[in-house]
């Protein structure tokens, strides 16, 4: 497997004969308006050999060298290894006979984005399909070429064999012929009892470049004459340049040149100050020398400690209902037993252990071409194209590895300010963010406030549920054409989707303007209203005086996923057992747009009076699975991200700045503190596929908070919290 | 400027820097290995770790005047094809996600292993909070160690536990 500067060293002619086959694209249902010729482009030094492209995705050169283009940049979730199986598995190769290579947002590859978990499952037939295509293609080729039925032809591990006979050609030996022939619409696909790959614990191929420094990230591009930069901006986000004197900075050894330049963040404009220079220390040092004067007037006045007050007062509006299902109102006055409560969450980073930086290189006739850690290139395209004001045709985009995406990496400002850059000094510019520029300057993870109300019937039954989420909007902050009248699906997310059958149900929003951006982050509104709602009906489960699983379970009376996640939980954790003295756990489910998960956390007092996690069980429920070992690495993911956020800093503002800068302030989850996850995968071919990346994550801190309840009887209905002093 | 000659993985460079650039950026952006990552600048997060005279080092927080004519041992130094013991237990264990702490994590693995054959958990917990991993791969790092250290001495084992598959 190489991994050579990872974008595709396929050249122009070659792509004539793929553009040629953009029928293909249409057969998949891929639709096609730009000639791939235009948008793969050659990567300087490398001289391909002649291939034939079956279909879009897959190349093969005579000597047999297989190329398979994955659609889906690696952000750490396994897309280049799950998404090439897919095609890899029907085309019959394994994947270390192919070259693996990644699209660069032209539009017949379909889809380029990881987001909202749905890489895998959003591809899953689309792109078995292509593999079946080109499968069927070899073998017509084969048929051809023998003059046999295509039925006494075999294709698999890159050889057509006649089976009568024994006479075998390679997929080389017949890519040529294979090319000119139609692209089948409906291919046969394999019948999973007979996959080789799918469904199995796979290596994954970008792991051998990941362990010797070879695999290559964003940051780690270079092209030739290449200068650095480092951009100061406001540490009170919008606040306006008024002036700068570069005269220190300029008198620093390597720097070049000091210049403006606008962040654009989706709606908003940013300025700042950049330091170009022959090396990225002595950008930085330039913009240690610059002097900046910056308008904060009102935005210094944003804090913490007034927001949170100002979202607890907000709390006492109506709002707008999401999801109502009976008479909440009526309910719960009549109810013999009301409860209420109020969660509080905080604003978060991404932190991505690859901080933003793109290389951007500005040619003349206004092309432009960048090296980028992106969560999609067609992301990058589009936001190039927009901000840039181009044609698409003129922007080459090279998604390489991505040092963590988290949904930061949806967001392309680093790539546009980059772009810019090279444009105002007309030469390739890598620009870096510092770790404070990171952790600093957004766009956050938004907190929710959440008003729970309850009523119980006389035996304890949930009969009136209410959650009114209090928040900034991440669409608000985003969009100029957001509407407040409406109710923000997105911040009221998976709270009128839960299975329970409460008879009287109703979720409200309540909008707070905020003046700092925000975005999605892994699993976005549910790793904050996971939390209330699943921690509100431990409280009702209390409260009625039941076990906190028996209640949800009770709450299940008819066949569901859910039911069927809780079912699996309690007994893989060993719920029914008890524990050592001095533990406690506490369950979770939460089902939303990504999918669905459950989770039991195990936790310990300490004698110091320290809460220690020991152990999370988690029960994925994804219907059909493709690489079980990277289901398992995402969950184990999903709780230390989770745990971070549950249990560190978060991001609070003092004087309209950011008061966490850096990883001393901004405390993320250790080795020591990382507890064990045992992680059950439901996946006997359920109807439809669910996501993996995200789902992880909304179970982690309310099964925690849970746990805690049960060990400490503290309830904690606020995070973070800190386990050292519960 | 000045000019200043280091010895990596048993190369040496002579390079014209700023003598308080860090380690870190000399070894990517002069040097050209880029194996050795930027994570946090102030020696908080572990990624630029490299071995210094067989020390792991956070290279962005040393500056490059500081080593010179010293040994410096990079991620791309530790074995030729990649296979050091603890790179083939990375692998085995399927350690990196995103990857962009592994090269620090393994060179803060190899370093624990030469000074400490045999770690317990608690050791490796020691030896390694140094290194951030935002994926969470922190279980499959305990694991790797150990397989490592068992593959050092001479007794190969596999700890890896694969998750389980359920009927609905």
């Amino acid at each position: 497997m190489s991994q050579k500067p990872t974008q595709p060293t396929l050249d122009r002619r070659h792509f004539l004969k793929a553009a040629s086959l953009t029928g293909a694209a249409f057969a998949l249902g891929l639709s096609s308006t730009e000639a791939a010729v235009q948008n793969l482009s050659t990567v300087p030094g490398a001289a391909p050999a002649p291939s034939f492209g079956l279909t879009p995705y897959i190349q093969i050169e005579p000597s047999g060298r297989i190329t398979l283009l994955n659609p889906v940049p690696e952000i750490g979730q396994g897309t280049y290894q799950s998404l090439p199986a897919l095609m890899a598995e029907e085309l019959g190769v394994s994947l270390d006979q192919v070259t693996i290579r990644q699209t660069n947002g032209a539009p017949q590859y379909g889809p380029q984005t990881a987001g909202g978990s749905y890489s895998v499952r959003g591809q899953y037939k689309a792109l078995r399909q292509v593999g079946a295509s080109a499968r069927e293609m070899l073998r017509q080729a084969a048929s051809q070429q023998w003059n046999v039925s295509v039925d006494e032809c075999e294709a698999d591990r890159a050889v057509v064999t006649h089976k009568p006979t024994g006479r075998k050609l390679t997929y080389g030996q017949l890519a040529e012929t294979a090319a000119k022939l139609p692209v089948p619409k409906e291919p046969t696909l394999k019948d999973p009892s007979t996959f080789r790959m799918l469904g199995k614990p796979m290596p994954r191929p970008d792991i051998p470049l990941k362990v010797t420094g070879k695999a290559q990230f964003g940051i780690d591009a270079s092209v030739k004459g290449m200068v650095y930069a480092s951009v100061e901006r406001c540490p009170v986000i919008g606040g306006k340049l008024i002036s700068y004197d570069a005269s220190q900075a300029t008198r620093q050894k390597g720097v070049l040149n000091v210049v403006r330049v606008e962040r654009v963040l989706n709606k908003n404009r940013y300025e700042g100050v950049a330091v170009i220079a022959d090396s990225y220390w002595a950008a930085l040092k330039g913009r240690k020398a610059l002097r900046v004067q910056w308008d904060t007037k009102e935005l210094d006045q944003f804090n913490s400690v007034d927001y949170e007050k100002k979202l607890r007062d907000l709390a006492q509006a109506d709002g707008i209902t999401g999801h109502n299902v009976g008479d909440f109102d009526k309910t719960f006055a009549e109810a013999p037993t009301k409860l209420e409560a109020f969660y509080e969450t905080p604003i978060v980073s991404h932190s991505t252990m690859e901080p933003m930086n793109a290389l951007a290189h500005w040619q003349p006739q206004d092309k432009v071409e960048v090296w980028v850690s992106a969560q999609g290139p067609d992301l990058v395209k589009d936001e190039l194209a927009r901000v840039l004001n181009l044609p698409k045709e003129n922007i080459t985009v090279h998604v390489l590895f991505n040092g963590g995406g988290f949904g930061r990496r949806l967001t392309q400002d680093y790539a546009t300010e980059a772009a810019l850059l090279s444009k105002a000094t007309g030469k390739p510019v890598k620009l870096v963010w510092t770790r404070e520029d990171d952790t600093t300057q957004g766009p956050f993870r938004p907190m929710t406030f959440s008003a729970l109300r309850a009523g119980l019937s006389a035996d304890g039954k949930a009969i009136a549920l209410q959650h009114k989420v209090i928040s900034p909007s991440i669409d608000a902050t985003m969009d100029a054409k957001y509407d407040k009248t409406k109710p923000d699906g997105t911040m009221l997310e998976g709270t009128g989707d839960q299975k329970y059958e409460i008879p009287n149900l109703n979720t409200r929003y309540v909008h707070a303007d905020i003046q700092i951006p925000l975005t999605y982050w892994r699993s976005v509104t549910s790793s904050t209203l996971a939390f209330s709602h699943e921690c509100f009906l431990d409280e009702m489960a209390h409260k009625a005086g039941q076990d906190p699983m028996a209640y949800r379970l009770s709450m299940l009376t008819k066949d569901s996923d859910t039911k069927r996640v809780l079912t699996k939980l309690r007994e893989v954790s060993g719920w029914d057992k008890p524990l050592p003295a001095g533990w406690g756990r506490g369950v979770a489910q939460w089902e939303f747009f990504a999918g669905l998960a459950g989770q039991v956390v195990e936790v310990s007092k300490q004698t110091d009076g320290s809460v220690k996690v020991e152990k999370v069980y988690c029960v994925i429920d994804l219907g059909t699975v493709v690489n079980p070992d990277a289901v398992k690495a995402q969950i184990e993911g999903s709780v230390a991200m989770a745990l971070t956020a549950a249990t560190k800093d978060g991001i609070t503002f003092a004087h309209g700045q950011a008061v966490q800068t850096n990883f001393n302030t901004n405390r993320m989850l250790r080795i020591n503190e990382m507890p064990a996850v045992e992680v059950h995968i439901l996946a006997d071919g359920g109807p439809t596929i669910k996501g993996v990346g995200e789902p992880g994550l909304p179970p982690l801190a309310p099964a925690l908070a849970n746990a805690v309840f049960a060990a400490t009887g503290k309830r904690i209905r606020r995070l973070p919290f800190d386990l050292a002093a519960v | 400027m000045a000019t200043l000659k280091l010895t990596i993985n048993n190369q040496p460079h002579t390079l014209d820097v700023n003598p308080d650039m860090p380690l870190l950026w000399a070894i990517r952006d002069v040097v050209g290995l880029t194996g050795t990552k930027f994570g946090c600048g102030i020696a908080q997060c572990g990624a630029c770790t490299v071995h210094l005279n067989g020390t792991p080092t956070r290279s962005c927080s040393v500056p490059v005047s500081a080593v010179a004519g010293q040994k410096i041992t990079t991620i791309e130094g530790i074995a030729k094809n990649g296979d050091h013991p603890v790179q083939k237990a990375w692998v085995a264990h399927q350690v990196p996600q995103c990857g962009y702490c592994q090269s620090g994590q393994i060179m803060s693995a190899v370093a624990l292993l030469k000074q400490n054959p045999k770690p317990t958990d608690e050791d490796i917990d020691a030896a390694m909070q140094g290194n951030i991993c935002r994926c969470g791969t922190y279980t499959r790092i305990r694991a790797a160690i150990h397989t490592a250290s068992a593959d050092l001495s001479g007794a190969p084992k596999s700890l890896k536990s694969t998750p389980k598959l359920g009927k609905r």
